[in-house]
């Protein structure tokens, strides 16, 4: 199993070095071919991994692999902790990279560093796999800040551009805000409890429950501040508001990257990360409601400012933040299984929504703004289809992988019952309708909307197979998924092993009374209000986009304060401007001319470093070159040792 | 009889081989001019499996305890011949070009090579004090070889004079406690020292071993001759001298100071201290005003013994073992840290200034890129191994209660990295003086290999520090 | 008895002649074989030393000790002339205060 385990997690480590590296003498094609024959490797055994563990029924590993130093008694290790959450999480990361590879293939054709970004790829694929087979804090910590380095590499990757420099600096920052609280969160943990490892941090939380940390004179329950800390590092990462500023701009990035990084795969590692602490967050009542809340606003909010989006990718892009939303909503009531569950068929459907995009970007010419596209449906029938699929499994049309996970998220949060809870269920249901407004309305626009001079006067035609070939295979989990493994996840056992839930906090064992099976949930779903809320807003799309498409602008004129309010994506970006960036700024400018130059580098700097070459400069004459000299220092020395020994 | 051949065949193998050279160089010399050296090499290697063939940490005496071989002195001996043959092998074309490159080179450092085995091997002051002295004596007539070199005479000059007093002052405080304790071997004055009271003679004669110690290491305020032997002697041969007698220092206080006299800890620790704090202050900051390369890096040492010391003065074994730790990973770097400067002169041009490094980044990529690992190493940057190395010495200070005196060489190490990264600085972003502007080419293939192999041992010392450390402590232990 | 030798005696001899060699190293700034000499008799003050100690103690170790030294004074000897020849051969001088090229 160990030898299994490291060749997952290095054979792309070894595609990224070799194109990386070597990658001038290897070519494009060679380029390609090493990384996507290691990222194949790892797909394939982590597919056998994943049957080993979620069919054959194998025990859940836990091993250290390397001793990296001890400190204190805090051991600072590499090692796996593998179980069926794990070998889920593993499966989809390699199986969607894999894909997200191959369609690499025909996006980046034309483009300049064609062999680093096929490096880059493969070492995210390694980041993020050392980050979901981790079995300690580290390790974690590690992959956490790789994936985020790496992320940071491909937003920024047409460094050519000023956007994408902006935009990959500010998913650095944002990002760094979110890992600070992180770091501290793992820096209670080892105060606390003294050690890295999972296991060794669960066993402990018992001791722990009632533990206080002492702020002056107010006392605070030191689990909920831990989780909340290592909760600001999820929101950072995986997008939640008032952290999620980065996403959308993240989008300067090619699209493969889109797909990969900032859909399927590094934003849901904050909602991995809580699941795998599960037993911690289940003691903390105050942390749970603060993610549910989070979730919920994320969850609506965001799938708004979807609707008033005119770049194909950032309506892709706002649809993720709020399906991110819902999983930490979910994460919130403590259905657990159902927020990775939405993570896995998410990462699914959403992979394909932006491949699928990104077919219509290349046929386009690498323009993104759809209104000038339209009637693409007969030109691309292929991306067409995948494109409806992909949609039909976000909005959570019944029998879609999609409608299992979000029905799963909806029931759950109904089950449960604080004021909160309420409120966060009527949020998700408004969300539910918005998400099915936007999507459709990017859907008609793009394939059935009236033909723009564009698409008129040039020739647009289907992909190449590289790029199609990824769309099907996408398509078929994208359909099949949620209806095949919702029982096992939602209501069986599949991550019972990984997930710890409180009894009284078991919403999913109430929603189970409802019937279990995937034929009961898509019945149900039927005569459920998300269904036809569902409907309803797709059916609006129609209306407005295709029925009667004079009437959009005229309502946007008509509620002018709103769109505003959404074009500016409430004002996020500007708050941030002005307090942070140019607040910050101003300190800064008085720092480096008051306190930094005048008494920092003035006096403390400049007058150390004086003091210390003055003082070399004088203690060189000390060595004269004598040999007499030289032996009366010796001599005057061991008078001076003997006086201070013998007095 | 068996076992006496088996316990003390590295050091008769290399004294044999030193022998048959001495006599077989005269017959073959003007021949075959690299059998000595390949004959030297293969001798090195064949100690150095020898000792690893029967590596065990179980300690035998022989001669009535004045002779032992244990954990320790294997480490020590295989660490030595490391460094012995990567001097040799990476001053050979230095000192072809400059016609000293004879039969008796290698002599003389066999025998000084096997000085120091005595030395790590010895347990009681008799053969202390010859392993020293077969050690410093080859030594002085090494540096002298260059017999056309003023500076070389000079520095030999200088280094034999102060040895020698050194020495004396050596013996006369292992005098003062022979006659205290009524006994030459360490065993027994260390049995005793823990059993009776300590008197003023005994103090006496401490403070004078002592300062012979700190003179063999070089630590300050006996640290005048460090600078002027580095910078005079060939660099070839200051090379072969910064690496191996090191840990032959670090044998000689670790038999004498802890197998002996460690009850008088109380007495020892705090000149220690002095000693350390002093070697800290001087070489990192006097290194700053250097113009010559090789002075540099000999004030460095002067700051890199002060370290070690501070392992010594924790006065428990992990310290101890800290201290032999970082003294091996010090020789390393030293050898790298010279070697560069071996790769970098050529026939009638020593390129020991700072300046000559200008531009070295273009001019020698890989060549910058070692020097840069082992600067890095040494100015105590994480992952290199000399952060690692300074890292496990304070830790030990600090459980020894000394936190002022850890954060104090924190502070001098801040103030040292200055001067290792504006070599660094000269190195990658100042244009060469016009005599040096072409490229530097390695001289041959061995400098090559051998500087890549020392920097990524550096390296990969630093990412995967424990082995290393746990044989280190393990050794200690016993 | 007064008049017998005591062991404080002997030690007081050998520290006066360690001194006396230490002096000689450093105050003089002529010539070099003078400072060899010195290092000579520093030798020989310790080796007065080890056999007062070893014959007031009655073991032998301090004087088989005593016969390393004195072969090892014969190679520090040898070593020391051969280097004031060399010295002689590239400065034609053996002041000490000839010795003064590197310092700094």
């Amino acid at each position: 199993m160990h030898a299994i385990f490291l060749t997952i997690l290095l054979s792309p480590l070894v595609g990224a070095i070799g194109a990386g590296v070597f990658g001038r003498w290897l070519g494009r094609t060679g380029s390609h071919r090493i990384t996507i024959a290691s990222v194949a490797v790892s797909a394939a055994l982590s597919a056998y991994v994943f049957y080993l563990y979620v069919f054959a029924g194998a025990e859940s590993y836990n091993a250290t692999i390397y001793t990296w130093m001890i400190s204190d008694g805090i051991r600072f290790e590499a090692g796996f902790l593998v179980d069926r959450l794990t070998a889920t999480m593993m499966l989809v990361v390699t199986f969607v990279s894999l894909m997200v590879h191959i369609n690499t293939i025909g996006y980046m054709e034309h483009e300049e560093g064609y062999e680093r970004f096929f490096s880059y790829i493969s070492l995210f694929t390694f980041s993020m796999l050392s980050l979901v087979m981790a079995n300690n804090f580290l390790q974690l910590f590690f992959g956490w800040e790789a994936v985020g380095l790496v992320s940071y590499l491909l937003i920024g990757f047409y460094f050519k551009r000023e956007s994408a420099n902006q935009a990959s600096l500010k998913a650095f920052l944002v990002n760094r805000v979110g890992d600070f609280g992180f770091l501290l969160g793992i820096a209670l943990v080892v105060g606390y409890f003294g050690t890295l490892d999972y296991a060794e941090f669960f066993d402990g939380l018992a001791a722990h429950a009632g533990t206080s940390v002492m702020f002056g004179d107010t006392a605070i329950h030191m689990l909920t501040l831990m989780t909340m800390l290592l909760f600001v590092g999820a929101m950072g990462k995986s997008a939640q508001m008032p952290l999620h500023v980065w996403l959308p701009e993240s989008m300067e990035g090619p699209t493969p990257i889109s797909a990969l990084i900032h859909a399927a795969t590094m934003v849901t590692a904050g909602i991995f990360m809580v699941a795998r602490l599960s037993p911690a967050y289940e003691l903390a009542e105050g942390t749970l409601t603060f993610i549910l809340l989070t979730g919920a606003f994320t969850a609506l909010l965001m799938g708004l400012l979807g609707i008033v989006q005119t770049d194909i990718k950032r309506v892709v892009a706002y649809s993720t933040l709020s399906q991110l939303g819902y999983m930490v909503a979910a994460l919130g009531v403590s259905a657990y299984a159902a927020g990775m569950f939405h993570v896995l068929t998410h990462a699914f459907f959403k992979a394909l929504l932006f491949l699928a995009a990104g077919s219509v970007i290349i046929a386009m010419h690498h323009d993104q703004d759809i209104r000038n596209m339209g009637g693409l449906a007969k030109k691309m029938p292929i991306t067409y289809a995948a494109l409806l699929i992909g949609s039909l499994a976000l909005i959570g049309f019944p029998g879609f992988s999609g409608f299992y996970s979000k029905d799963g998220i909806l029931m759950a949060i109904s089950e449960a019952d604080s004021v909160a809870a309420q409120l966060a269920f009527v949020m998700l249901l408004v969300g539910v309708f918005v998400t099915a407004f936007y999507s459709f309305r990017m859907f008609f626009i793009v394939f059935h909307g009236k033909e723009s001079d564009y698409v008129r006067t040039h020739d647009i035609h289907e992909s190449p197979w590289v790029v199609t070939l990824p769309l099907i295979a996408l398509a078929i989990p994208a359909v099949f998924f949620g209806g095949l493994f919702v029982e096992p996840i939602l209501f069986g056992d599949m991550f019972a092993d990984a997930i710890t839930v409180a009894p009284e906090h078991n919403v999913l064992a109430k929603v189970a009374e409802h019937g279990t099976s995937a034929l009961d949930m898509l019945l149900h779903g039927l005569m459920a209000l998300p269904t036809w809320l569902a409907l309803a807003g797709v059916a609006l799309a129609w209306f407005l986009y295709i029925k009667r498409p004079e009437l959009a602008p005229v309502l946007a004129q008509r509620f002018a304060g709103v769109h505003a309010t959404l074009r500016h994506a409430y004002g996020f970006d500007r708050f941030n401007d002005i307090v942070f960036v140019q607040g910050t700024r101003r300190i800064g400018e008085f720092c480096s001319r008051v306190t930094d130059s005048k008494m920092i580098d003035g006096w403390v700097v400049n007058g150390t470093a004086n003091a210390i070459a003055f003082l070399a400069a004088k203690g060189r004459y000390a060595q004269t070159g004598y040999l007499y000299h030289y032996a009366f220092v010796m001599i005057f020395s061991l008078m001076g040792l003997l006086a201070w020994a013998l007095w | 009889m068996d076992m006496m051949l088996q316990v003390l065949a590295p050091e008769l193998l290399i004294l044999i081989a030193a022998m048959t050279l001495l006599v077989g160089d005269t017959f073959w010399g003007h021949r075959h001019k690299a059998l000595t050296f390949q004959l030297t090499l293969a001798s090195i290697v064949v100690t150095a499996l020898v000792i690893l063939a029967s590596f065990s940490t179980t300690s035998v005496q022989l001669f009535n305890g004045a002779f032992i071989r244990d954990g320790v002195a294997d480490v020590l001996k295989l660490s030595m011949l490391f460094m012995t043959f990567f001097a040799f092998l990476f001053a050979r074309d230095y000192l072809v070009q400059r016609n000293i490159e004879r039969g008796e080179y290698y002599v003389l450092g066999l025998l000084s090579l096997l000085g120091m085995m005595v030395l790590a091997s010895s347990y009681d002051m008799v053969t202390l004090f010859m392993g020293l002295e077969i050690m410093s004596l080859a030594l002085y007539a090494m540096i002298a070889m260059q017999k056309d070199s003023g500076f070389a005479i000079e520095s030999a000059m200088k280094y034999f004079v102060l040895g020698a007093m050194a020495t004396g002052l050596l013996l006369y405080g292992m005098t003062l406690v022979y006659g205290n304790v009524g006994s030459l071997q360490f065993a027994t004055i260390y049995q005793t020292l823990a059993t009776t009271e300590q008197s003023l003679v005994l103090s006496l004669g401490l403070v004078f071993i002592l300062v012979g110690l700190a003179f063999k290491f070089g630590a300050a305020p006996f640290h005048n001759w460090v600078p002027d032997v580095y910078h005079g002697s060939p660099t070839g041969i200051t090379l072969f001298l910064s690496a191996a007698p090191k840990i032959a220092a670090f044998a000689l206080m670790f038999r004498l100071l802890i197998e002996g006299l460690e009850a008088a800890l109380m007495q020892w620790q705090s000149i220690l201290i002095i000693l350390a704090v002093l070697s800290l202050v001087v070489g990192n900051v006097i290194a700053i005003a250097q113009t010559n390369l090789k002075r540099m890096l000999a004030y460095s040492t002067i700051s890199h013994m002060g370290f070690i010391i501070l392992g010594f003065l924790t006065g428990n074994v992990g310290g101890y073992a800290a201290a032999m730790y970082y003294v091996v990973i010090y020789a390393l770097m030293s050898l790298g840290g010279f070697a560069v400067i071996l790769a970098l002169s050529r026939k009638g041009f020593e390129a020991d200034n700072i300046v000559d490094l200008a531009g070295l980044g273009k001019r020698n990529p890989v060549l910058a890129l070692v020097m840069l690992v082992i600067l890095l190493s040494m100015a105590g940057i994480p992952p290199f191994v000399g952060f690692y190395a300074k890292l496990v010495v304070l830790t030990e200070v600090v459980e020894a209660g000394l936190t002022w005196l850890a954060v104090f060489a924190v502070v001098m190490s801040v103030v040292g990295a200055y001067y290792y990264l504006r070599v660094i600085k000269v190195m990658y972003f100042d244009q060469p003086a016009a005599q040096n502007a072409h490229d530097a080419d390695f001289a041959n293939a061995s400098l090559r290999y051998g500087l890549i192999l020392v920097a990524t041992l550096v390296l990969m010392l630093g990412i995967l520090p424990d082995g290393l450390l746990t044989l280190f402590n393990d050794v200690m232990m016993y | 008895m007064s008049e017998m030798i005591q062991l404080s005696d002997v030690l007081l001899f050998g520290a006066v002649l360690f001194v006396l060699s230490l002096a000689g190293i450093f105050l003089n700034r002529k010539n070099l074989i003078i400072i060899l000499m010195s290092i000579e008799l520093m030798l020989l003050a310790v080796n007065t030393n080890l056999v007062a100690f070893s014959s007031f103690q009655g073991n032998m170790h301090g004087q088989v000790f005593v016969f390393f030294i004195l072969t090892v004074a014969a190679a520090e000897a040898a070593i020391g002339l051969a280097l004031l020849v060399l010295l002689f051969r590239n400065k034609h001088s053996i002041n000490v205060d000839d010795l003064s090229e590197m310092k700094g």
